[in-house]
């Protein structure tokens, strides 16, 4: 049995190094300060109940939000820990609770499991879980079970987090990558390649010094007034890794249709543009953490865009494209030029152009 | 976004496209006999593919797309010899991104990279000395790739290592030159090519002069084109303009950016640390005279080729493989017996479906193989 559960004692000890070392992973008194002081001190303050190897919930609670049960994992290795606009453990609870949120789940429960590489400073452990636990706070889930492991200099690069949740979808509530149909509306809530960018720039290795932030950010409660002012909506999912073109791929295939995008009503930061211009990097393929494409029929879809709007997170919500009946199921995007051109999956990693 | 927003205007776009088509329809073309227009570099394939401007141009127009891509020309001994001094004990081997799955006889880059060896990504030459400023125990090669283009910034980068005295620092020199090899194009057998789009960021370098014997002495008229969309309808505007009125000159589109006496200062760089290679290799083309250039003698201690034991193996591009015919425009990507079966951008076997630039990767990326497939 690998999992060390947070154990919790009545008395928290407290932990006077300033780096994690070996120790901290070795099962005995130093890892047992280190999750009561750091991690436990973050996530659950409060709680009185007694501490399990396992989190336990009432069926019949969570019979209350809906009929089938959403079970999600997720691991965050991004490089650096800290960005503009977020940090790894403010991603870690976002991005759990979008997985589950892009099935119509309300999310309920998260785990969250550490590797942490033996050396680093116990105040950024200390930083991160506080904003692990500010975030989870702010979308009303609870991180109700956790693991901490230590490895040695070397064996990870700083810390890794790993987050699995669970969440209730509501019986009314039937999404699905094969349910988009000829002639729906495609729709975006924002500013796409926000996040990719703000990494790629924060990394360093560009030399380019630029005000882009990550979007990073919980949607369900955004995607909850999707929902409810388009019940008919077919799917939903976030554009994280490969971006808004891996997504429509995804859904030309799944439902086996055709998309066309229009790159003049594509919503992308100026500040984006540029960058990707100057790197030669396409923003389709840029990773969002608070970007959803929202595929809903044709007499919903103004009442989707409009909530979408409604919401701080939608403000820049727009119809980028529509479903279409050609027989390859291909993505294409009019470009402002008044041409065509193919949106296939990305192959490999990104690489920027040299001339 | 400002100086780029103008060059992709739809509006003008559609002006430029019905002068063209007027151009066109004025010159009665026999019906099977389309105009072929190279364009060599592929900065300008890539813009072809992402704006889509093959489908907008009238049929008769047929765009053939150039050996201008630098990662794709790159021979497979030459990615070897890479690999080989990637795997070399303390050296940290940098390069251009592209350059990176461009696949060797054994392994590209990144496989080298996966096994261990310490290679990494930079976006200038100068980010490789300061790598070695800031690792005086390693050797650090930087993998000298491309035209004219970025010829000048990796010999400024040996100027300042010379001038520092910095000895850890070497450059793998597989910098070529575009000139010999639009020569050797011209001078294949049963080649039907009308005119060319030349090369713009090259000619930032060298100026538009080097480019006169094409219009003198194989009479085929040559447009200097910028890279965005509005450029290159111009560009393609300007040459039938030429060949309509019977003309063959060099004319220079893309003044903004190419004086046609070119940039002395970055010439002057170039001819100072480089000299011409007897010959050259290129994938898909064979052997070119004078189309690559080395170190000098004076420059040697800079020399990766001089430093290191590489193997410097020719090895034959895969006999499947017809990048070659595809560079010369004898064939059309898809009508390539393996693109987009064997040969995909995940698992490239020539050199066209490596880079985003290559025509081959352009095609399956933008065009769409069966699209392409279905216009045959």
């Amino acid at each position: 049995m690998n999992i060390i559960p947070f154990v919790k004692a009545r008395r928290r000890g407290k932990v006077n190094v300033s780096a994690v070392t070996l120790a901290h992973g070795g099962g005995g008194k130093a890892m047992k300060d280190l999750i009561d002081d750091v991690f436990l001190a973050a996530f659950d303050e409060h709680s009185a109940e007694p501490l399990e190897d396992q989190a336990r919930f009432e069926l019949a609670m969570l019979q209350g939000y809906g009929d089938r049960l959403a079970f999600t994992t997720d691991s965050f290795v991004v490089d650096p820990l800290f960005f503009p606009g977020g940090d790894i453990g403010k991603l870690a609870v976002c991005g759990t609770v979008n997985d589950l949120a892009v099935g119509g789940a309300v999310p309920m429960f998260l785990s969250c499991a550490v590797i942490i590489e033996e050396g680093v400073p116990i105040d950024l452990l200390r930083k991160v879980a506080r904003s692990m636990a500010q975030t989870a706070m702010q979308a009303g889930v609870r991180i109700a079970t956790g693991d901490t492991k230590v490895v040695p200099r070397g064996a990870c690069d700083k810390m890794f987090v790993t987050t699995s949740g669970v969440g209730t979808i509501p019986a009314s509530v039937v999404l699905g990558v094969d349910k988009a149909c000829v002639g729906d509306a495609v729709l975006v809530n924002g500013l796409l390649g926000d996040h990719g960018a703000a990494i790629l720039c924060a990394r360093g290795d560009m030399a380019l010094e630029t005000p882009i932030a990550s979007d990073c950010a919980c949607l369900h409660e955004l995607i909850a007034s999707i929902l409810a002012a388009a019940p008919g909506t077919r799917f939903i999912r976030d554009a994280t890794r490969g971006g808004i073109a891996t997504v429509l791929n995804e859904i030309a295939e799944g439902s086996q249709v055709s998309i066309e995008i229009d790159e003049g009503v594509t919503p992308i930061r100026e500040e984006v543009k540029a960058f990707c211009e100057i790197l030669g990097l396409d923003p389709l393929y840029l990773a969002n953490e608070g970007k959803i494409v929202v595929v809903v029929p044709p007499n919903e879809t103004e009442a989707a865009l409009a909530a979408m709007r409604s919401h701080p997170l939608g403000v820049d919500a727009a119809v980028v494209g529509r479903i279409g009946a050609e027989k390859e199921n291909r993505v294409t995007m009019r470009t402002t030029l008044g041409g065509h051109r193919i949106v296939d999956m990305l192959v490999g990693e990104q690489l920027p152009r040299i001339c | 976004m400002k100086y780029v927003d103008e060059f992709r205007d739809g509006e003008k776009a559609r002006v430029l496209i019905s002068e063209i088509e007027a151009l066109i329809s004025s010159m009665a073309l026999p019906p099977d006999r389309p105009l072929y227009l190279m364009e060599v570099c592929g900065g300008h394939t890539h813009s072809i593919f992402r704006y889509g401007l093959e489908g907008m141009l009238p049929k008769q127009i047929e765009l053939v797309h150039g050996p201008g891509c630098p990662v794709c020309v790159l021979p497979m001994g030459r990615v070897d010899d890479c690999v080989a001094i990637a795997e070399s004990p303390n050296v940290i081997f940098t390069t251009f991104g592209d350059a990176m799955r461009v696949p060797g006889s054994k392994k590209s880059l990144l496989q080298a990279k996966a096994d261990g060896a310490d290679v990494r990504m930079v976006y200038s030459p100068m980010d490789a000395l300061a790598l070695a400023q800031r690792n005086p125990e390693r050797e650090i090669v930087f993998f000298g790739l491309g035209f004219e283009t970025t010829m000048p910034s990796t010999a400024l980068t040996i100027l300042q290592a010379e001038s520092e005295g910095i000895r850890n620092f070497s450059v793998f020199c597989n910098h070529i030159t575009i000139v010999p090899t639009i020569k050797a194009i011209l001078d294949s057998p049963g080649l039907q090519l009308d005119g060319f789009l030349g090369p713009g960021h090259v000619s930032m370098v060298i100026g538009t002069a080097p480019y006169e014997f094409i219009a003198n002495f194989y009479r085929k008229p040559m447009v200097v084109a910028g890279f965005e969309p509005l450029d290159i309808l111009q560009s393609i505007w300007m040459l039938l303009k030429q060949i309509r009125e019977g003309r063959a000159e060099v004319e220079n589109q893309y003044a903004r950016i190419v004086p046609d006496e070119g940039n002395n200062a970055a010439l002057h760089a170039v001819s100072h640390v480089y000299e011409l290679r007897e010959f050259f290799e290129w994938r898909g083309l064979g052997s070119i005279d004078h189309s690559g250039v080395r170190l000098r003698e004076a420059y040697a201690h800079f020399d990766a080729e001089r430093k290191f034991a590489i193997p410097n193996v020719r090895i034959a591009d895969p006999k499947s493989c017809q990048c070659g015919e595809v560079l010369k425009g004898a064939i059309k990507p898809w009508q390539c017996k393996v693109f987009g079966t064997s040969c995909t951008p995940e698992t490239p076997l020539g050199a066209l479906m490596v880079s985003s630039e290559g025509a081959c990767a352009a095609y399956y990326q933008y065009g769409g193989q069966k699209h392409q497939a279905e216009v045959v």
